[in-house]
């Protein structure tokens, strides 16, 4: 008897219970998270510049204004057409930096990837991806603006900073879980790197690079509507921002609202529809 | 794989990269934009910043109202993202497959879900704009109910993800529903939702400057005034300010995700 309970080793608290909970580390670490997560919120609403709010009235106004916004949407100074191009210059932006944000993140992906290049490249390079994704998107765009001239040059030359980052993360991972043995094959039968990459790395994951692609143009079309209001950089972002904050025209602002909405909302079907299509199928393999 | 397999799919990659090819020369039609130009603009650009986004003396006496601004909008993302959280916990088990209470509810969960995540944070910062004026509350409420639609979303994976053989053994055991959710879910599904929420303040300090130009608020209104007065110098001090608090939050948040996950 003695010899069996001495040898199972059982946790007890300081009454003689048997603690049933394990206490690892990582069930601390929660817990200290959200320690810490409470004491910043409530220090945040106690930091926070009131101003002359008014918050009963404020509220009220909201509830009405939403109401205007959603139940009378309208149209007053510009047509539809001119609706769609703006809708279509938003679009065309994203395409853009998605685009050209996925043919350089390719390349770049490829430097960083452990399994196709050098320590150093591959480090550099997350380095300086981690950089670009550390400054807001909007940030870059104001300052390309001023260096580059306002207009779309600017936008996407500032959108394609996060599109990058983004994308030389996911296809970097991409690219490191290719199987070992095919690289390796095809280096013993002499093939070039440049070789390797073509016939071996590329087709296996390229539909995990279109999958993250289009998850990347449904962040861009937002990123673009936001381009159009804080940077001026046009598209249907510049009408809500003119419609909201020069006219007041609340009808408009719902109108506008409802654009982006739908639009979001096909896009999100599409990707969703994209993912598990290529991410469950090549879960289950 | 024969050959008629390998020449249709080369003939489907052609088609494919065509389509791709159309699409952006039209988006480039519309947006006007020229892609030689903006290509030889990269260089002029590159040059500017080095030669005018520098640090100085003189840009170094605003260094204490930039730092409170930038704390005043650290704190903004970070209560915004825990409040928004603690409602989403709440939209994810309505929402999701195996906790859902009955289908109306479930239904109307994701629905809240994807329309604040789909209308952008610009959208809501506009609209708050109106009735609240210019106050930390409505970069607050507009990043509050942008994370909220982003969150429940992540909630609803995570938890259909963990949850769903203990939930159903617990049932068999004749559980309640509050004993399943705080006993099974809750803990299976908390380092899953925990990433996320550290996930999204990082996201949040981002959007938070440019919802801050648009509001009038902490670190993007303090951008904002120093760009139209073109004070470079103090311009390039709040972007690297930012920069830094944002690589300092994404370290400690990689730091608590590799122990917890």
């Amino acid at each position: 008897m003695e010899a069996i309970s001495m040898s199972t080793y059982i946790k007890r608290k300081k009454d003689g219970r048997i603690q049933i909970k394990s206490g690892s580390k990582a069930e601390r670490v929660i817990r200290w998270t959200i320690v810490l997560f409470f004491v910043l919120t409530v220090m945040a609403f106690t930091l926070f510049d009131y101003g002359q709010l008014k918050i009963m009235s404020a509220i009220v106004e909201t509830v009405n204004n939403l109401k205007i916004m959603f139940l009378q949407p309208a149209l007053s100074h510009f047509s539809w057409g001119e609706a769609f191009y703006q809708v279509g210059v938003t679009l065309g932006l994203a395409v853009l930096a998605t685009v050209l944000g996925a043919v350089i993140a390719i390349f770049l992906a490829l430097m960083a990837a452990t399994n196709l290049s050098n320590e150093w490249i591959s480090k550099t390079v997350r380095i300086l991806v981690a950089f670009g994704r550390a400054v807001p998107t909007v940030l870059w765009v104001l300052i390309f603006a001023i260096a580059a001239g306002l207009g779309s040059e600017a936008a996407v030359l500032g959108m394609l900073f996060h599109s990058v980052a983004y994308l030389v993360k996911a296809f970097s991972e991409a690219f490191e879980e290719v199987d070992a043995g095919i690289i390796e094959a095809l280096r013993a039968t002499g093939s070039s790197w440049w070789h390797i990459v073509r016939h071996a790395v590329l087709p296996s994951t390229f539909t995990y690079l279109l999958s993250w692609t289009f998850l990347r143009f449904e962040i861009n079309f937002s990123v673009a509507v936001a381009m159009g209001a804080a940077a001026g950089a046009g598209g249907i972002g510049f009408e809500l921002f003119m419609a909201s904050g020069f006219y007041f025209d609340l009808s408009e602002v719902g109108f506008i609202t409802y654009a982006i909405l739908m639009i979001a909302i096909v896009l999100e079907l599409l990707s969703t529809r994209l993912k598990n299509r290529f991410f469950a199928a090549s879960a289950v393999e | 794989m024969n050959e008629q397999i390998m020449r249709k799919r080369s003939w489907s990659a052609t088609i494919f990269l065509i389509i791709i090819i159309v699409i952006t020369y039209l988006s480039a039609y519309i947006t006007n934009f020229n892609f030689f130009q903006g290509m030889a603009t990269v260089p002029a650009a590159i040059g500017w910043i080095v030669s005018n986004l520098f640090i100085t003396q003189e840009s170094l006496e605003q260094l204490p109202a930039i730092l409170t601004q930038l704390t005043e909008t650290i704190f903004m993302s970070i209560a915004a993202t825990t409040t928004a959280a603690v409602v989403s916990i709440f939209l994810g088990l309505m929402g999701s497959k195996t906790t859902k209470v009955n289908g109306f509810l479930s239904g109307l969960a994701r629905l809240i879900a994807s329309a604040s995540r789909n209308i952008p944070v610009v959208a809501w910062a506009l609209i708050l704009l109106l009735s609240f004026g210019q106050n930390s509350v409505t970069g607050y409420l507009a990043l509050f109910v942008g994370t909220v639609g982003f969150l429940t979303r992540a909630f609803i994976e995570s938890i259909d993800e963990a949850s769903q053989s203990s939930v159903e053994a617990l049932t068999a055991t004749g559980a309640t529903y509050f004993q399943i959710v705080s006993k099974a879910v809750v803990p299976q599904s908390l380092p899953q939702m925990i990433s996320w929420i550290l996930f999204m303040i990082e996201t949040n300090i981002r959007s938070a400057t440019l919802v801050g130009i648009l509001t009038g608020t902490g670190i993007g209104y303090i951008f904002d005034l120093y760009y139209k007065t073109m004070d470079y110098n103090t311009v390039a001090l709040i972007t690297c300010s930012i920069v830094i608090a944002v690589i300092i939050i994404e370290l400690m948040s990689n730091s608590i995700r590799k122990v917890i996950l």
